[in-house]
């Protein structure tokens, strides 16, 4: 086990966590794209969607803490790597600094897109996902996704939400394609298809996830 | 024409540093940005003052001494040179520009615009050699490398250790410097015997001098003056990852 | 008395240094664990020696004034590597790289050394793949070669424009690996200051720290010097910026004789002087001249644009003068021609110290596409440094001070008139006589580090038991204090010159008279006008900062102070070698046509100087050349 504390403690190790997470994050969120679109069919749709997953309970308990651990460890790993770099830096910065003509303003600023989507993350635990297992019984999932109470109906979370995929776009339009680069497999030949996918995951998921409350809140919602 | 430099002056690692004002006249487009200080130099050690200390030797970017942060860029302004490379007719008449050492906590200041950069020379001592004894080796045809192997390598081979990838580097990471190393021996047979353990043991000292860890940002291949690629560092990846997951 | 003997080995020419290895004494392996040797100067000779040396068992103190080894001025070489592999089987072969180096040096020097070098070209090839040196290839997998000048063969081993760096990183390795192991103790930023000798034999040094000024003595059973060339005595050349004399020539004042200080190379391709604040000259390839044409305008005082110049005013003077070689024609002779044109007042550019290498023709014939593959880097640097399109307009070119043949004077086993004292590369003056052939640096700074010095260094070390001496010896102390005295003088002069000035003053009196071309007069002049120059120096220099802290004034005044003394040498050294033979030109001597005319009745000797007094003539010793397997004939590229 040695090997593997050396392993996950190396700056390469860490970056390699920092991608194996991502890269599973991402596939949640394919997931979870998936699931959302059901709101396009419907209540009936939509309801019975939820309801049968809440049907497979223990798995979905298993998935969801599997999902926690990613998270933890996406976002525990973020942490110390961006204060053990800042520390490379040492203690006078630069007075002058041209960053913009040498790196894309995604790839600086990670930290602060995660750290807003890790915000965003709790509310939206906080509202859709607790809302959902308290409110279990009623069955009424739809109403609440696209009501004005935590939902899309209200102004405020269709916003936050809209920034939130933003935000995520632009995390992603650097971290899906870094991850291949960690895994070393960016510049061979299978560079132009990773290109190619990577779109779909900085521009086209965010952009579906952002037509829901755009949908239902600016659209259907009316306010 | 006539420029002003905001310069960094420290006595030495011990005492702080501030920036110091000069206008230089009478500058010539075809002056070197070197040749600019030495002008300037030279008037300071007449007025009795002590000179600004940078580091500089070959003066036509290939030792590697040379290094300096121009107005925000590792090297100036221009891609694919050194400092000592850089003339003035990239200025103009009337500019301000702020010459700043390389920063970052493996690299510290000896004097003014110099540092310390000899983590890098810790880094080759882990492991940036195939180990083989004077006199034992095979002819050396013995064993054909494809071209497009030798160029390769070639690639990686020609960093010069300047250490722009980390003074441009937000994290202030070695990996392109490293990784170059690494690849030049991993994409060579002679290099094979050895594969696992240097590019494990190159990593560890790296993290050991207190470099940082890579984020991909792309800086350091922006502005390394030899245009060492960030296939490098992928290939540096891959091969840390190899090792440690090989028994 | 100074002794010569060269200690050449007996025996036919082809078996001399097989012989001598079998003769020589052995250290055995548990003894050599014992001995610490002294390794002033990693470049490509250094490293090479330090790593050898250390892998046999020898504690290694290596010193170098660089912050990295990787830093030394070999990491310039831009051309290539000679060996006698015959890889392309175009009738190559040991005794035809002997040759062509003893006559590309116009028999100037020992037969041995130079038989021995070609001998073992082939092992630094072997050695240099086997570390994972990235050598061109051909796309079959095999080594490529190339053609250089002075040489009817392809034997150039290289690494695009840059195998010198590829070499020395390879040296570079080797070292770090020993620095791993714990058998070579490396002192970055260190200059080596003096030489100690103690009971006749080199026994250590005295270095200061550059980062904090400390002094420090270092004891050791031999010293071994691979410093490299003197080259800035001109102050402007192709050598990196701090590339300095002080080591070779503490150790001349020392008791180490100076061989042939008057033999440097101009080299004829380089960037020219642009202007006043000018701080180094940078090399363009030797290679550019098998594809441009050199010329410079018919009438003097032709001030049109180059392009404006019709062909019929155009002199193309060394296609004109040297019809079978025409550009191809060795490096002194090119550099001697451009000269004697711009002399005319037929020099082109601003200053009219610079002629032509037009490309127009080989763009024309061949295409632009063609040209930037074969050069596109020196296009790009030349263009970086003139703001010209050399695409466009013809490049303008001038000689420049590039290499020093002569240097401390070395027998065969490499050990200098101190018994200890050894000498490697570019800092002695073994094999390449009066003028060098372009990649034959690289291959002997490599043939001293790796396949010689590791050799001969025990048959010294093994007639001389291991002693307890230490750095409380009254030398160590006596040396320490010296140099201490003299940092103290320096920094007492209280003038207002800088003495980056007064080293730009002592380079003009070299160029114009101990430069591309000597006579009496000249010579004469110069040594007036040195003496007088450091006498000023000494009463001028304003150096700031103290002692006891970074000051790289300070370094720089006491490598200057050395060229000032040194300088002295080589023009007496010229003036008193009254032949023209290679590099050294004395306009008294020349044939009718103005080539170079050699006087092997009288002058066929190295020319080995005794220190005695700054500012007294020193000593003349001869070692007599013995030419037993060469015919010496006069040299003809016409
Ligand atoms: C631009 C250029 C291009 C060239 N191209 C070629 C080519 O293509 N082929 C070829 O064969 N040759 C070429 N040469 C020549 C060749 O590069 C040199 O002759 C050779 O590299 C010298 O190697 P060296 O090891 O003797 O010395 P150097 O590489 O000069 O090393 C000297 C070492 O000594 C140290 N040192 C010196 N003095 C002190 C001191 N007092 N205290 C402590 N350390 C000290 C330095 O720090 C350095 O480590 C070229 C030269 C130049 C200038
Ligand atoms: C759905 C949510 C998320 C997804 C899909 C995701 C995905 C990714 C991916 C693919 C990477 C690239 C890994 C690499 O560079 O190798 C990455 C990096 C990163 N993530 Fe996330 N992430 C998410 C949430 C978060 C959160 C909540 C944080 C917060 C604190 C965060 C912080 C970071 C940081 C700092 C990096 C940068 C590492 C680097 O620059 O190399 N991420 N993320
Ligand atoms: S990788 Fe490039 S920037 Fe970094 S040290 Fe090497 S040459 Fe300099
Ligand atoms: S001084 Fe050598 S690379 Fe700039």
């Amino acid at each position: 086990m040695n090997w593997f504390f050396q392993f996950m403690n190396s700056s390469v190790g860490k970056k390699i966590t920092m991608a194996t997470t991502g890269l599973l994050l991402c596939l949640y969120l394919v997931i979870h794209l998936f699931g959302n679109l059901f709101l396009y069919a419907g209540p009936e749709a939509f309801n019975l969607y939820v309801e049968r997953l809440s049907s497979l309970k223990p798995l979905v308990r298993v998935i969801e803490v599997i999902l926690t651990l990613i998270f933890v460890f996406h976002i525990w790993n973020a942490l110390r790597l961006t204060l053990a770099n800042r520390r490379s830096s040492g203690e006078i910065s630069y007075t002058e600094y041209q960053a913009h003509e040498v790196s894309a303003l995604s790839s600086r600023f990670m930290g602060v897109t995660g750290s807003i989507l890790f915000i965003f993350l709790v509310v939206h635990l906080q509202t859709i996902w607790y809302t959902f297992q308290t409110h279990h019984q009623e069955g009424q999932f739809y109403a609440v996704v696209t009501g004005n109470q935590v939902g899309f109906g209200n102004p405020v979370y269709a916003v936050f939400y809209l920034i939130a995929m933003f935000l995520l776009g632009f995390h992603l339009k650097h971290g899906f394609q870094s991850a291949f680069q960690t895994f070393g497999i960016r510049y061979n030949k299978y560079g132009k298809l990773i290109e190619a996918i990577a779109v779909i995951f900085w521009l086209i998921i965010p952009a579906t996830f952002a037509t829901i409350p755009i949908y239902f809140g600016f659209l259907k919602g009316g306010f | 024409m006539k420029v002003t430099l905001k310069v960094w002056r420290q006595k030495n690692g011990s005492t702080p540093g501030q920036f110091v004002s000069y206008e230089v006249d009478q500058v010539s487009e075809d002056m070197s940005f070197f040749e600019m200080l030495d002008m300037l130099n030279n008037s300071l050690v007449r007025k009795g003052e002590e000179p600004i200390s940078f580091d500089h030797d070959c003066r036509e970017g290939i030792c590697g001494t040379c290094g300096l942060m121009i107005n925000g860029r590792a090297h100036g302004p221009l891609k694919g040179v050194t400092t000592c490379q850089l003339h003035m007719r990239s200025f103009s008449d009337g500019d301000t520009i702020v010459v700043e050492p390389w920063r970052a906590r493996a690299f510290p200041v000896i004097r003014d615009l110099i540092v310390d950069r000899t983590a890098f020379d810790r880094i080759m001592e882990a492991g940036g050699y195939i180990s083989v004894r004077t006199g034992g080796a095979p002819d050396a045809n013995a064993i054909p490398i494809s071209k497009k192997a030798a160029d390769a390598a070639f690639d990686s081979a020609a960093c010069i250790g300047c250490g722009a990838c980390v003074a441009t580097c937000k994290n202030s990471s070695a990996m392109l410097f490293t990784a170059a190393k690494v690849s030049q021996f991993a994409v060579l047979p002679q290099g094979q015997v050895e594969r696992k353990e240097r590019v494990l043991n190159m990593v560890a000292q790296m993290d050991a001098e207190g470099f940082g860890a890579c984020t991909n940002t792309g800086a350091c291949e922006a502005e390394c003056p030899k245009e060492i690629s960030l296939v490098n560092i992928a290939r540096l990846n891959r091969e840390f990852l190899r090792a440690s997951l090989a028994g | 008395m100074m002794k010569f003997d060269a200690h050449i080995p007996d025996g036919p020419l082809a078996e001399k240094w097989t012989q001598h290895k079998f003769n020589l004494k052995l250290v055995n392996p548990a003894n050599k664990r014992k001995y610490t040797i002294i390794v002033v100067g990693t470049g490509l000779a250094g490293a090479s020696a330090a790593a050898t040396l250390a892998e046999l068992g020898y504690n290694i103190l290596a010193f170098s004034y660089h912050e990295s080894p990787r830093r030394a001025h070999s990491i310039a070489a831009q051309g290539g590597i000679n060996a006698a592999k015959n890889y392309p089987n175009d009738g190559d072969s040991i005794f035809r790289l002997f040759y062509d180096t003893i006559k590309g040096g116009d028999y100037r020097a020992r037969e041995a050394n130079v038989y021995r070098l070609a001998e073992v070209s082939n092992n630094i090839i072997d050695q240099c793949v086997a570390q994972g040196i990235p050598f061109a290839r051909e796309y079959g997998g095999l080594l490529d070669n190339r053609s250089f000048g002075g040489a009817q063969v392809s034997r150039t081993f290289y690494a695009k424009g840059q195998t010198g760096q590829q070499l020395l990183l390879g040296a570079y390795s080797a070292l770090v690996r020993q620095m791993h192991a714990g058998k070579v103790k490396f002192h970055p930023r260190h200059d080596m200051l003096d030489l100690v000798v103690v009971d006749g034999r080199a026994r250590g040094i005295i270095t200061r720290n550059l980062v904090t000024g400390e002094i420090t003595a270092h004891v050791a059973d031999a010293v071994i010097l691979a410093t490299g060339g003197y080259a800035n005595v001109f102050y402007l050349s192709t050598n990196a910026m701090a590339s300095n004399a002080t080591a070779s020539w503490r150790a001349h004042k020392r008791g180490a004789a100076f061989a042939n200080p008057c033999y440097t190379q101009i080299h004829p391709t380089c960037i020219p002087v642009s202007s006043e604040h000018q701080s180094k000259l940078t090399l363009m390839s030797e290679s550019l001249r098998n594809d441009g044409r050199v010329w410079v305008p018919k009438n003097p005082g032709d001030t049109r644009a180059p392009n404006d110049i019709p062909e019929e005013d155009r002199d193309y003077y060394l296609e004109r003068i040297y019809p079978s070689f025409g550009n191809l024609v060795p490096r002194d002779v090119a550099s001697r021609r451009a000269k004697a044109v711009c002399d005319e007042g037929r020099g082109v550019g601003a200053t009219g110290k610079a002629v032509y290498l037009d490309f127009a023709d080989v763009i024309q014939r061949n295409g632009r596409q063609w040209v930037e593959d074969k050069y596109g880097n020196l296009f790009d640097m030349y263009q970086q440094i003139t703001g010209e399109n050399p695409y466009e307009v013809p490049m303008r070119i001038y000689p420049a001070p590039h290499y020093t043949m002569g240097g401390l004077w070395v027998d065969y086993n490499l050990m200098s008139t101190i018994p200890g004292l050894f000498v490697l590369g570019e800092a002695n003056f073994s094999d390449h006589g009066a003028n060098r052939l372009g990649a034959s640096a690289l291959m002997q700074g490599l043939a001293d580090g790796y396949f010689v010095i590791p050799y001969t260094i025990g048959g010294y070390l093994a007639q001389k038991p291991h002693d307890s001496l230490d750095t409380s010896h009254e030398e160590f102390t006596k040396a320490r204090k010296g140099v201490e005295d003299s940092l103290k003088r320096l920094l007492s002069i209280q003038g207002d010159e800088p003495v980056e000035e007064l080293h730009k003053r002592l380079g003009r009196i070299l160029w114009d008279y101990v430069g591309m071309s000597r006579n009496r007069k000249g010579l004469e002049t110069a040594l007036k006008e040195i003496p007088a120059l450091r006498e000023e120096f000494w009463k001028k220099a304003r150096i700031p900062g103290r002692e006891d802290e970074f000051n790289p004034e300070l370094e720089k005044a006491s490598r200057v102070a050395d060229f000032m003394e040194l300088a002295e040498l080589m023009a007496q050294d010229a003036l008193h070698r009254e032949e023209s033979c290679g590099a050294h030109f004395r306009e008294e001597y020349q044939t009718e046509e103005n080539e170079a005319k050699r006087d092997d009745e009288h002058f066929a000797y190295s020319a080995n100087w005794e220190f005695v007094e700054v500012g007294k003539p020193e000593i003349l010793h001869k070692e007599e050349l013995v030419f037993e397997n060469v015919q010496l004939t006069t040299r003809s590229y016409k």
